[in-house]
């Protein structure tokens, strides 16, 4: 068993902000993170995937393959948008990076071939904040 | 020791969303020249700044600039302003300019120019993502 890890980017804006609570709760929960208008981030993803090097090629899977399905499942749903207002996924949820890190697991996870798992996935928010998900 | 110049850095960083969109221009122009920068409800990054304090060591502490005061003026005058905001949307300064880099960079220098000695020359670098950055003056 190998594991591989590609890693991607997207620049995305976001806010902290629970609807359930006035403004300032919000603001004494979630500080400048819940500035109405949205602030944003250069977000970095790591996606690992586990299998068995193939017999015939050496690959868990071609990691050309596996950026594809990372852009059409994730970045094109993430990049250069607006977390709260623009991605489906994500409505209804508060857009915290542990939150984020779990809808793209279950985004991407269904798209994968069957010979590989996902692993594990690593979410940068910021070069020193970052979150990861094994699943379940 | 004396009249050799120095070059000190301050290094910060500040968190905030922005979208290209040039108001003389309709939506469909934005999207061509600013394609998914436009996007209407904005994108974010996470901003590098490099400071560049270039000036003659002082004979009394050593120092070009005592590097806590520069930090300090850097807060007040750029991070109170620009970190967790939206540029277009906070910002007094991006209200008729579009934030590009380029123009976040010269206004930063403009900022911090009249706060620092004359004797001083400054240097504004800024990473808008770890691949793209700009600097001025050029």
């Amino acid at each position: 068993m190998v594991y591989l890890t590609r890693v991607e980017h997207f620049n995305a804006a976001h806010k902290l902000f629970n609807p359930r609570w006035s403004i300032q709760k919000n603001e004494s929960v979630f500080g400048k993170f819940a500035n109405e208008n949205c602030h944003g981030h250069n977000y970095e993803l790591y996606v690992t995937i586990k299998g068995e090097p193939d017999a015939d090629t050496g690959f868990v899977l071609d990691v050309k393959k596996l950026s594809e399905i990372i852009k059409e499942h994730i970045l094109e749903k993430l990049d250069h948008l607006n977390l709260n207002e623009d991605v489906d996924f994500m409505h209804g949820k508060m857009c915290s990076t542990e939150n984020l890190v779990i809808a793209i697991w279950e985004q991407l996870a269904p798209h994968l071939p069957q010979k590989v798992q996902l692993h594990a996935i690593k979410l940068y928010e910021t070069p020193s904040i970052f979150v990861e998900y094994f699943g379940g | 020791m004396d009249k050799k110049r120095v070059a000190v850095f301050r290094r910060e960083h500040f968190n905030a969303a922005h979208r290209l969109y040039n108001p003389q221009w309709d939506d469909a122009k934005n999207m061509q020249v600013f394609g998914k920068c436009s996007n209407p409800h904005y994108h974010g990054h996470n901003y590098e700044l490099e400071i560049k304090v270039t000036g003659i060591p002082n004979a009394a502490t050593g120092y070009v600039m005592d590097m806590k005061v520069l930090s300090d003026l850097v807060q007040e005058q750029v991070l109170a302003r620009f970190d967790h905001k939206n540029l277009n949307l906070d910002t007094p300064e991006f209200k008729n300019l579009n934030p590009t880099a380029e123009h976040i960079a010269i206004v930063i220098y403009d900022l911090l120019r009249p706060k620092l000695d004359p004797e001083h020359d400054l240097h504004i670098r800024l990473y808008e993502t770890p691949r793209n950055f700009v600097e001025y003056p050029a």
